[in-house]
């Protein structure tokens, strides 16, 4: 099996894996009443915001709480689980990244996701599925793949900084996706020496992802140096999931972080070097 | 914190103030008839992809943009896609409509 295979499957893979005991499904968005309309078949959802996200701190739930979820929804360590979403599997991806995090073993992504399925007309159903509760053990967490704020800004000049946002929020002329209002409370631009690689650079327009050869490419010809270590953000972690699973999962470079601060954290930091406008800017 | 989710329709008006947005907004329509669960996409000026949202039940999305030109680009299942190119402006809704073809 190649590491594409190992880390990404198609939806004709899922539609023949479908009755296969030891696959879970899952279906994670921000927003699950896509999946309250129709799911692919024995799918389970996770719902990025409650189930993934502290109530209280900004910060993932701990492992301890991983663990009494995945248990509860009757996923097992053994299980080859297959993450797939809306909006272009970003938030697939984070979970992905999630799972990883906290040591699942053998967990892929749904090439193109919800999308790819809907476009190909492929069927959903309603009835969600009961399963029987496990005993989940998550691993602690792999602090190797995540990066916080202060690597963020010693990276600056050294490591790879990859901003996956569009073009208009990298230079500062929207601080949103445009699909959401523009009122925010962090400064607008990048962080010095950051290149931007929008995420969907990586995606075909039916959201599945592009050959190994056109992404090793896109991300060269922007200046991304493979022998460096890299970390990637967005606005708030799920776009740069997509860009860390392409870098770490499909490319399998060594040293990659997804930095879920992002700019909603790094844009209103006191003190740290901001960069408005096209270019990536200097380490000052 | 909320995420980047695309609200489904693209996210309301209520509470947005307008005179600090340039709206895109408009329905998708195959025969006259809205489509629902098609994906619009906003391209900026260069072609590059700046975000998407699935239609609701009445074929209708809508972006907060920055002013200047951009693309609005549909797929829906089977192929089948239409675009149209759009102005925005601060403090104004542009409209546009999408046939399938």
């Amino acid at each position: 099996m190649s590491r594409r295979d190992s880390v990404l499957v198609s939806a004709d893979w899922v539609e023949s894996h479908l009755d296969d005991p030891n696959v879970v499904l899952i279906e994670v968005d921000e927003d699950t009443s896509a999946y309250d309309k129709g799911h692919i078949k024995g799918a389970i959802k996770l719902d990025w915001k409650k189930d993934l996200q502290d109530p209280v701190r900004r910060d993932f739930v701990g492992k301890e709480a991983f663990e009494k979820l995945l248990s509860e929804r009757g996923v097992a360590n053994d299980h080859t689980v297959v993450l797939y979403g809306g909006n272009n599997n970003w938030f697939a991806a984070y979970a992905y990244w999630y799972f990883k995090l906290y040591g699942h073993e053998d967990v892929r992504l749904l090439d193109g996701g919800r999308k790819k399925w809907e476009l190909d007309s492929r069927p959903l159903v309603q009835e969600v599925p009961e399963r029987q509760p496990t005993q989940y053990r998550a691993k602690d967490p792999d602090l190797s793949i995540r990066a916080f704020r202060d690597e963020v800004v010693a990276a600056i000049g050294q490591k790879n900084l990859v901003d996956v946002r569009s073009p208009e929020e990298y230079s500062g002329k929207l601080l949103a996706p445009a699909h959401l209002p523009q009122e925010v409370a962090q400064r607008p631009g990048h962080v010095p020496t950051a290149v931007n690689v929008p995420w969907s650079k990586a995606a075909n327009e039916d959201g599945t992802f592009k050959s190994n050869e056109e992404l090793r490419e896109i991300y060269a010809q922007a200046g991304v140096d493979f022998n460096k270590s890299t970390i990637a953000y967005c606005r708030i972690g799920e776009r740069s999931s997509h860009t860390w699973f392409v870098l770490h999962e499909l490319l399998g470079l060594e040293d990659v972080k997804n930095y879920d601060g992002s700019w909603t954290e790094y844009g209103s930091l006191v003190g740290v070097p901001v960069v408005v406008g096209e270019e990536p800017g200097e380490a000052s | 914190m909320s995420g980047c989710g695309a609200p489904v329709g693209g996210a309301a008006l209520t509470g947005v103030n307008l005179a600090k947005e340039a709206v895109i907004q408009g329905v998708v329509r195959r025969d006259s008839a809205p489509v629902a669960g098609a994906y619009v996409r906003l391209l900026d000026s260069s072609g590059e992809f700046t975000a998407e949202v699935p239609t609701g039940e009445d074929g209708a999305f809508r972006f907060f943009a920055a002013p200047g030109t951009w693309t609005v680009r549909v797929l829906a299942p089977r192929g089948a896609t239409a675009q149209s190119s759009v102005e925005a402006e601060l403090g104004r809704i542009t409209e546009v409509e999408l046939a399938l073809s």
